[in-house]
Order: structure tokens, then C-alpha cells, then sequence
């Protein structure tokens, strides 16, 4: 394999848009999703546009995006292939918005994925807004025995190495992983590029696969139970004090400090 | 060919986030500095903005007239100083050459519009004629087959960027009228010409009108939009680009007015006087509730007038009655919004203050609202004599 021919694979998640506000469900069993505005896991914005810079800097040859989950997410692809993506795989695993599919689930069907892609690098996001599961990335590389880099903020290929820093408690961390590998993204690594209007134009004509599970032979069936779901506890009216005695003085009268 | 619906919807929710995540926060520096930033201005043409009504052979986005309309309604949620930037490469400026062009013109200059490499301006109005432009004064006396152009235009937007104008001269001094005028693709580095520096203005800083002088402006008879055997028909092109047009100003102001709208629900969410917020108050309730329906009738008197359009290929009385309606809905949703903000939208730390300054113009370009009414009347009597 040629020095220029690697080959980046990109997951992306459809998932309830960042500018929503979101809602439970009557029974509590979930966030209610039916006809609410839903965009590409912003996380995986980042994870593909990194994968696109590489492209763009000669490092890789060709960008993959992935998408698991109901036949909608194929938006989700567009986006990714308008933002510079070559080709796109959409997996139909669900046929009901609110099914979400397990990390689990979603790593063995990208597992697969990769055995038939030959990726040498699977750049993911860290997590997903909507279940904060953090855990894809990391299941795959288990699945695959490749190694991993999470929570990246700086991504640099050398020869059959990745050079990663990572954002870890108290600071950054720089380590070196041998490729092929896994690396997830975290917020700071880079601002995601818009899908031009031209560039979406030309997405239209990028080959999209369609796939199920079953041809994968993963059962994606649920193995999490959710208990309950509530609302965040709203915010509680600010009070406006006339001066920095006063503030600390209701600070300490509230055991703050 | 043409955008299906789910690419559209995807066009469109690019220049929905672009507008709140880039325009919005920029929209003080462009007041600030009376000028788009260059970045901006990069960024605006990265997006395709410049191409959007321009056919995709020659590079641009190939909008329908009904998706032209919510697209720049989108764009108008920010300040419509930004929408003026790529309004002439859209609208007035390239829709000419879309419309009456010939190939060669075609391809000579739409791929550059389509891109914003290159800016269009449209050069109508003069010292002397504004709404009666058909009697326009601007020569173009015929030299072998060259013309000699003379002549003043004004508040030419975008002249200062431009770099090719649309000029509209009487080629037949004997005609006075509309029959009497041709129109011209004239690249802005001829020898002759003049662009003025900018006009100050009431509102939309940023944008850039000025007047034009032509001296001796030497230019052949290919330059005719449409070519040499449209000598004499330029008014038709103007009169067609202005028609459509009408829909494209009137989505600028439903736009410009949901922002206006949405600003004025939020003050008066968090505005609290007499014990509670202003909102609860009927007498805001009401500046408020009539806004909201006049916005509602004057959106989908738009569309309904856009779809005509693209089914007919024109829409004389609704165009000019969407133009109309609209227009004088944003004023009125300007005044409302700014009223509702109370002392404070009279100050310039809230965007009301210059959101009501920049809307007061969608009044008077590409056709007076009292021009509008004309339009409207006469069609209404012409029908109403066909009928009979
Ligand atoms: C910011 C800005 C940008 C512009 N950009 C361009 C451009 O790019 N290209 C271009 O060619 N032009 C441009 N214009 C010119 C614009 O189209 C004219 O200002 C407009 O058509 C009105 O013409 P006028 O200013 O000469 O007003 P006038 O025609 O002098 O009108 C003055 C008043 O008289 C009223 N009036 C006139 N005739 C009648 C009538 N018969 N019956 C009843 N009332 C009447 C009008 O409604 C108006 O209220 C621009 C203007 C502005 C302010
Ligand atoms: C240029 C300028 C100069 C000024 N100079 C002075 C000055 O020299 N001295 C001074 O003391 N003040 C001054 N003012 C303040 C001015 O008097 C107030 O701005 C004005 O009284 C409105 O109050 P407000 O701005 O707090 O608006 P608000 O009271 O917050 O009103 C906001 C909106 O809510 C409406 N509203 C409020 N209550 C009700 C209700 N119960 N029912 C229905 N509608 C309601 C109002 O009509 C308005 O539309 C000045 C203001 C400006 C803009």
C-alpha cells in the first residue's frame, strides 16, 4: 500500500439538533423526537472534517462515512459528502426514530464494516449529544484489537503512526498509536467547515451503499434498559446584589465558600 | 434541471446555520465599519451565495423563482446589508443575461457572477428619472458599429465592486419612450467610466451606491443584451428582470421582518414592567398578534406569487402586489418591533434600532410602493376591460 492510498472511515450519527430544545416524552420512557429538527452529531462534524483535511493535505486518499440507525440518516451522509466525504455506507438498523441503536450494536456492525473497507484509520467522534454514551470508539477498538486514541485535539499522521494529543484531567496528553487505529475527537480539534451550496449540489452524484444489519448478521436488539428520563431541574431565578461584600456574605450564608 | 425538495431543504438549512452562526455575530462589524469584512465576503462566495438564481451549466445553484424566495428570506433573518452583496449577482444584476443573453454572453460572464469572482451592477435609475425610467436621458449614439455612450446614473448599488454593469441608454433619440432604450453589458474597466464615491445613507451600511458617469464610453454592438437585433428592447429586459425582481425584494422583507418579529417577542418576554413581563400586557399582545398575521399573509402572498412565476414564467399584478404588501408589512413590523423595546429601541446597542433604518428602503427600490399601486391598478383595469 502506497504512502497517499490511506483510507479513513468516519461514523456519524443522526441526532436531535444542538439548537433544539429538548423534550421528554409524556410516559418518561425517552426525549421525544417525533418532527423535531435532527443534524449530524456535531462530535462526528469534527471527526469528518479532520478526516477531510487529511485528504486535503495528500495524507489520505479516500473518506468513508458511515451512517447506523433509520433510513433518515441518509441525510446525515449527504452532509457528510457535501462537507467532502467521497463515498457514503448507510446501515438500516431501525425504522423508528426513538429506537436508539446500542454502542455495542454499532461497533460490531462498523467492525464488520472495516474488515470489508480495509480502513487504516477510523476517526470518530467521542460521543453522541444525545446519549453521551462515549463508548463506540472504544468497543470497536476492542472488537478489532486495534489500538485507540480518544478524546483527540490534535491529530497527526506519521508514517504508520498517529500522533494524537489528547485532552485528559489537567491537561494534554500526547501519545503515538500504530495504525491502523481508532481515534475519537473531542470539541477543540478543529471548526467543522459548512456544506457550500455548490458542494451539496455535488454530493447529490457521490455514491451512496445501502445496507441493513441483517446483512451483517448483528442483532441489534436492545440490551440497555431505560429506567426513567426526566427534565433537567430548571434554572432558578438569578438575584442581583449590590456589591462583592454582600455576594461573598450570601456565599458564605449559603456554605458555598 | 432542476434542486429537488430534499436537497433543498439541505441548501437551505446551510444558509439557516451560516446566517445565525457567522452573519448575525458579524452584523455590528459590518455597521461599525460601513463595509462587509473580507472573510465574510470570502466565505459568501464559498457558500455559492452569488449563483443562487444563475442555471447550474454556467456554475450557479439553478433556483427555482419559490426556492430563490425562501432561500433569501432565510438570508434576510441576518441584516440585509449581506443580502445586498450578492442581491445584484442574484437579481438585477445577472438576470438579464439569464433572461435576453446571447451563448457567448452567457458564457462570458455567468460563471464568474455565479462564483462572485466577478460582481454585476444594474444601471437604471439617473439624476433625473427614477421611477419614470423609461424616459431616461443616458445616450448611446451609434459610431459604425460601435455606440458612444453619455450619461449619469445613480444609486447604482455595488457599482464600486462591480465589474460589469447593466446600462441602460436611448439607442433612438427620435423614441422617447421605453422603445427608444437598448441595454448593455459594459465590463466596469472601459475607458470612460466614473464610479463616484459611495453615498451616505439612512440605513443597510455596508452596502455601496453610487452614481456612475459614462464620458465617450465606446462600446460595440455585440454588447447589446441579446445581441445586435435586440437594438431598441433593452426596457423589455428591465422591465422583466424588475418583475421577478419584485418577489426576490419581497422576500426580503418577510425575512428581515421575522427577525424584527422574533427580537420583539424576546424583549418583551424579558421585559418586565408593572409587575410582569411587557408580553402579558394586551396592548403589547397587540403590537405583537398584528405583526405575526400581517407576516403570515405577506409570506405566502410571496410563495403563492414565486410558484406563479415559475408556472408562467411571469406574475405582473401578484409580483407587484407582493412587492407592495410586503414592504410596507416590514415598515409597519419595524415600527411595532421597535415600539415594543420601548427607550430602547430607540438605542443603537439593540439591533431593532437599525434592523427599522434598513427596512425603510425595501419601500422605494426596484419600484416606489406608489409605483407598485400604479402596476397593480392598471392591470386590474386592463383585465377588468378583457373581460367585458
Ligand atoms: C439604496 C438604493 C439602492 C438603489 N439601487 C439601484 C440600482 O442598483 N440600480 C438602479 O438603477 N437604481 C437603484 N436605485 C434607485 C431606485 O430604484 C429609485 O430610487 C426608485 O425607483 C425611485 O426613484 P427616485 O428615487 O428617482 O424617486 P422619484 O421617482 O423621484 O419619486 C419620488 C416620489 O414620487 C412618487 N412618484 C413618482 N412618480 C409617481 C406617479 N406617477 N404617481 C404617484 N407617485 C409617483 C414616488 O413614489 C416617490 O414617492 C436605488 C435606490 C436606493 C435608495
Ligand atoms: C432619547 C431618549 C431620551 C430620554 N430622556 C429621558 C430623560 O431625560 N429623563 C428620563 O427620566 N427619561 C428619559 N427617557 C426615558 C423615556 O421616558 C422612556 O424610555 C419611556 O418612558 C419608556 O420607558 P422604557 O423605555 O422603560 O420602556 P418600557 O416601559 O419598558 O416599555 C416597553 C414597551 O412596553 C409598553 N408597555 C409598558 N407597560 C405597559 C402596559 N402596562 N400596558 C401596555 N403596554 C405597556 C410600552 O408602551 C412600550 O411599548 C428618554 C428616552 C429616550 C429614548
Amino acid at each position: 500500500m502506497g504512502e497517499n492510498a490511506m483510507k479513513v472511515l468516519v461514523p456519524v450519527k443522526r441526532v436531535i439538533d444542538y439548537n433544539v430544545k429538548v423534550r421528554v416524552k409524556a410516559d418518561g420512557s425517552g426525549v421525544d423526537l417525533a418532527n423535531v429538527k435532527m443534524s449530524m452529531n456535531p462530535f462526528d462534524e469534527i471527526a469528518v472534517e479532520e478526516a477531510i483535511r487529511l485528504k486535503e493535505a495528500g495524507m489520505a486518499e479516500e473518506v468513508v462515512a458511515v451512517s447506523i440507525g433509520v433510513k433518515q440518516a441518509q441525510e446525515t451522509l449527504r452532509t457528510a459528502l457535501a462537507m467532502g466525504a467521497d463515498r457514503a455506507i448507510l446501515v438500516v438498523a431501525a425504522d423508528d426514530v426513538h429506537q436508539d441503536i446500542e454502542p455495542l450494536a454499532v461497533a460490531k456492525i462498523l467492525a464488520k464494516i472495516v474488515e470489508e473497507e480495509q480502513p487504516q484509520l477510523v476517526m470518530a467522534g467521542k460521543q453522541a449529544i444525545d446519549n453521551d454514551m462515549n463508548a463506540t470508539g472504544q468497543m470497536l477498538s476492542a472488537l478489532l484489537g486495534w489500538s485507540q486514541a480518544t478524546f483527540a485535539s490534535e491529530v497527526k499522521v506519521e508514517g504508520d503512526n498517529a500522533v494524537v494529543t489528547r485532552e485528559v484531567d489537567g491537561g494534554l496528553q500526547t501519545i503515538k498509536v500504530k495504525m491502523p487505529a481508532i481515534v475519537t475527537v473531542d470539541l477543540r480539534l478543529n471548526e467543522p467547515r459548512y456544506a457550500s451550496l455548490p458542494n451539496i449540489m455535488k454530493a447529490k452524484k457521490k455514491p451512496l451503499d445501502e445496507k441493513t444489519a441483517e446483512d451483517y448478521g448483528v442483532d441489534v436488539s436492545p440490551r440497555l434498559e431505560v429506567v426513567k428520563t426526566t427534565e433537567p431541574e430548571a434554572r432558578k431565578a438569578g438575584e442581583m446584589v449590590p456589591d462583592v461584600d454582600t455576594l461573598v456574605a450570601k456565599l458564605k450564608e449559603k456554605g458555598v465558600v | 434541471m432542476s434542486v429537488d425538495d430534499d436537497t433543498f431543504e439541505q441548501l437551505l438549512d446551510s444558509v439557516r446555520r451560516y446566517v445565525r452562526e457567522r452573519l448575525i455575530p458579524a452584523e455590528t462589524r459590518v455597521e461599525d465599519e460601513d463595509d462587509i469584512p473580507e472573510e465574510i465576503v470570502q466565505e459568501m462566495r464559498e457558500m455559492g451565495l452569488f449563483g443562487l438564481s444563475i442555471p447550474e451549466s454556467f456554475g450557479g445553484i439553478g433556483l427555482t423563482t419559490l426556492q430563490e424566495s425562501r432561500l433569501v428570506e432565510a438570508l434576510c433573518y441576518a441584516s440585509v446589508s449581506f443580502r445586498s452583496l450578492v442581491g445584484t449577482n442574484v437579481g438585477i444584476g445577472s438576470q438579464g443575461i439569464v433572461m435576453d443573453g446571447t451563448d457567448a454572453q452567457k458564457a462570458a460572464y455567468l460563471p464568474a457572477l455565479a462564483s462572485g469572482e466577478m460582481i454585476a451592477s444594474f444601471a437604471l435609475t439617473e439624476p433625473d428619472i427614477g421611477s419614470d425610467a423609461a424616459h431616461l436621458k443616458t445616450t448611446a449614439r451609434r459610431d459604425g458599429r460601435d455606440f458612444i455612450l453619455n450619461g449619469t446614473k445613480r444609486y447604482i448599488t455595488n457599482a464600486v465592486r462591480a465589474g460589469v454593469f447593466t446600462v441602460f441608454a436611448r439607442t433612438d433619440p427620435d423614441r422617447p419612450g421605453g422603445d427608444g432604450v437598448s441595454a448593455f453589458l459594459l465590463p466596469a474597466d472601459t475607458p470612460g467610466i466614473t464610479v463616484a464615491k459611495p453615498d451616505r445613507k439612512l440605513g443597510q451600511r455596508g452596502t455601496k451606491t453610487s452614481d456612475v458617469i459614462f464620458e465617450d464610453v465606446r462600446l460595440p454592438e455585440s454588447a447589446i443584451i441579446g445581441g445586435p437585433d435586440n437594438l431598441n428592447r433593452g426596457f423589455r429586459t428591465a422591465m422583466k428582470v424588475l418583475d421577478r425582481g419584485r418577489v426576490h425584494v419581497a422576500s426580503i422583507a418577510v425575512g428581515t421582518a421575522q427577525r424584527m418579529l422574533d427580537e420583539a417577542t424576546a424583549y418583551a418576554m424579558s421585559r418586565i414592567q408593572f409587575g410582569q413581563p411587557i408580553a402579558q400586557h394586551q396592548l403589547v399582545q397587540a403590537l405583537l398578534a398584528e405583526s405575526q398575521a400581517e407576516l403570515l399573509a405577506a409570506r405566502h402572498l410571496v410563495r403563492a406569487t414565486a410558484q406563479e412565476y415559475d408556472t408562467h414564467g411571469q406574475a405582473i399584478l401578484m409580483a407587484s402586489s407582493s412587492k407592495l404588501f410586503a414592504s410596507e408589512m416590514a415598515f409597519r413590523v419595524a415600527d411595532r418591533a421597535l415600539q415594543v423595546h420601548g427607550g430602547a429601541g430607540y438605542m443603537a446597542e439593540y439591533p431593532i434600532e437599525r434592523l427599522f433604518r434598513d427596512a425603510r428602503l425595501l419601500r422605494i427600490y426596484e419600484g416606489t410602493s406608489q409605483i407598485q399601486q400604479m402596476i397593480i391598478a392598471r392591470r386590474m383595469i386592463k383585465e377588468y376591460e378583457e373581460r367585458a
